[in-house]
């Protein structure tokens, strides 16, 4: 490390770790060999970030935040007079959907491998912020085109704050700026959305790579790399992050941005879900829209809400309910009591909680996008059952399972 | 100076003392920040009384005037429907109101002015999250949801199915838990109603 290089970089290095920091981060980063593709998802969320933040500094330049001129910006302006103002729009509105897949997928990842276990506890937590400023991003965001789903979506979701005891009614006004959602809602959403998010959302990032780094990455066998080291003190099973895995992760781009392209190209709505029918009409406070949905990536956390009917005459308990879902996420590293962290070395039945699990949350997703009816409401109760169930008898279960033997090094099957 | 020379409990004090301060001045410094959220003086003054004409307001029929860019609806109703109010009151979560919004002067089965029982005006708000509830009169309704045959008319809740009667009352173990707020009214005169002010039953 302490040798002297010349020219250039050589002035450079002297007055800026460029060199050191290259090394540490890519050059000599020693990652585990044996990432499948799950592992990709993780650098495509990055790819997206990118998507997002230059798609959207273009669309600032031509929107308008105001009541009166945000449809208009956004419909006329943006989709039909700017110049390739619908391609950018559209970049944005995929890669708001194409974010959520992503995380979803790479949150998913650190289930199946214990990738939230000791030592990556905090990388855990830093991404479950990065996921509730990703919501907060997503909402915000789609107030802005002011349609009528983005008025009634945001309507409903304010509205959660009232449901809070005494403080609800004056709290849920003060983040309207207004006795309804209006111009001063639009503008504040507006500024959090283009600005204080996106840094918190960089700032937070910043901190999921470095925690990350600290301690290396995870690996399908969820075997720590670092205990099998050879005589210059590199992992016998690790490889360098670049060339090796900046090359595959390039793969991985190359497919992602070929299935984005074609929701880009041909399906931009996709059937309603990416961008709601219902958002093609400006906003109008005296119509509620026949049926109203959140946008999809919200929906297995809307059905929980749903599902809990109100209690002494408050709907209270089911924003706690909500909220606790998203929260005990936070808690999962201390929930799963299994010493063991890939699924591969776990116990049978654990996978097929794992697998109900997802099917759980894929219904609870679907459900949130349909009409309630009573049927639907009594399958999104027993849904939300398990999901809490799935989470909080954790360390019960996960204490009765018996593991497979889990090898030295890592596997490459 | 040597390190025998720190002291220690000097430089905490003036930590946790320059801490204090500190945070002090960013509690005063947020005010104006947090506050610059509260409604500005224009939304206030946009959140004075509106006036709505119901002279031309058929029985059965219903209108939609906007007070502080909240629907309020002014309902009509007919003397079937007054009779309907009666039935079915074991299948409302609230029959008398006890724990829902509305001033003292429309606590009572119609929800109205004893001198207009038929007049119904109440915030078209869903007590659950705030969507409009749509006025389904007709019967044979499929909004009707679980009633069926028994919908004699009322409201609907397309966001989460709430259902409620013609008198804004909400039904039982529906996701809303109270029935439609009825905003602060009067009678100008007979065919005028002041929404946004208060008025009296004598």
């Amino acid at each position: 490390m302490e040798q002297k290089s010349k020219g250039i970089m050589g002035w450079v290095d002297e007055r800026y770790p460029a060199t050191v920091t290259w090394e540490k981060h890519l050059a000599k980063y020693y990652t585990p060999k044996n990432f499948n593709f799950w592992y990709f998802f993780g650098s495509l969320a990055f790819m997206v970030l990118v998507i997002q933040i230059l798609s959207g500094v273009f669309l600032t330049m031509f929107y308008k935040p105001d009541t009166a001129l945000a449809f208009q910006s956004v419909e006329m302006g943006i989709m039909r007079d700017v110049e390739w103002g619908w391609l950018i729009r559209y970049f944005h509105s995929t890669g708001a959907s194409a974010f959520f897949i992503v995380v979803y997928l790479h949150m998913f990842r650190a289930l199946l491998y214990g990738s939230y276990k000791k030592p990556r506890e905090l990388i855990w937590i830093f991404g479950m912020l990065i996921f509730l400023a990703l919501m907060a991003e997503g909402f915000m965001g789609y107030l802005l085109p002011w349609g009528q789903m983005s008025f009634w979506g945001a309507q409903v979701i304010i509205n959660l704050v009232s449901a809070i005891p005494f403080v609800g009614e004056d709290l849920s006004i003060w983040v309207r700026g207004d006795f309804v959602i209006g111009d001063a809602t639009l503008n504040r959403f507006f500024s959090l959305h283009v600005a204080a998010i996106p840094l918190i959302l960089i700032g937070l990032i910043f901190a999921h790579i470095v925690a990350l780094h600290q301690v290396g990455s995870n690996n399908p066998d969820g075997v720590e790399i670092k205990k099998n080291k050879d005589e210059n003190g590199i992992p016998k099973d690790g490889i360098p992050f670049h060339p090796y895995y900046s090359v595959k992760d390039i793969v991985g781009v190359v497919v992602f941005l070929m299935f984005f392209s074609i929701v880009v190209f041909f399906m931009p709505e996709m059937f309603g879900y990416f961008l709601e029918h219902a958002n093609f009409e400006p906003a109008n406070p005296l119509k509620t829209p026949e049926h109203i949905a959140p946008v999809w990536y919200f929906t297995p956390y809307y059905s929980v809400l749903r599902a809990v009917p109100s209690i002494a005459g408050s709907a209270f308990p089911g924003v706690i309910a909500m909220g606790a879902a998203i929260v005990v996420l936070f808690f999962l590293p201390w929930l799963d009591r299994n010493p063991v962290k890939s699924i591969r070395y776990r116990a049978g039945w654990y996978k097929i909680l794992v697998a109900i699990f997802v099917v759980a949350f894929i219904v609870l997703g679907v459900l949130g996008t349909l009409a309630p009816t009573d049927g639907r409401t009594l399958l999104a109760q027993i849904c939300t059952a398990y999901y809490f169930a799935f989470f909080l008898l954790m360390p019960i279960y996960t204490k009765l399972e018996k593991n497979k033997p889990v090898p030295e090094r890592v596997t490459m099957k | 100076m040597s390190a025998d020379a720190v002291n220690n409990s000097k430089r905490r004090l003036l930590v946790a003392a320059t801490s204090v301060v500190g945070a002090v001045g960013a509690g005063f410094v947020a005010v104006p920040f947090v506050k610059s959220w509260n409604p500005s003086a224009k939304a206030l003054a946009a959140g004075a009384p509106v006036l709505a004409d119901i002279s031309k307001l058929e029985e059965g029929q219903m209108i939609t005037v906007e007070w502080r860019g909240k629907p309020v609806y002014i309902l009509k109703r007919t003397d079937e429907n007054m009779n309907a109010l009666e039935s079915d009151t074991d299948m409302l979560a609230d029959v008398n109101s006890d724990s829902s919004k509305q001033p003292e002067y429309c606590k009572n089965p119609g929800r109205s002015y004893d001198k207009h029982t038929k007049i119904s005006v109440m915030e078209g708000v869903c007590t659950h999250l705030g969507c409009a509830p749509k006025y389904v009169p007709d019967l044979n309704n499929p909004f009707a949801g679980s009633l069926g045959d028994n919908w004699k008319g009322g409201f609907f809740c397309p966001c989460h199915g709430s259902i409620y009667d013609l008198s804004g009352r909400v039904y039982s173990s529906m996701p809303a838990p109270t029935n439609l707020p009825i905003p602060p009214y009067k009678y100008e005169s007979d065919t005028v109603i002041l929404i946004g002010q208060d008025g009296s039953n004598v």
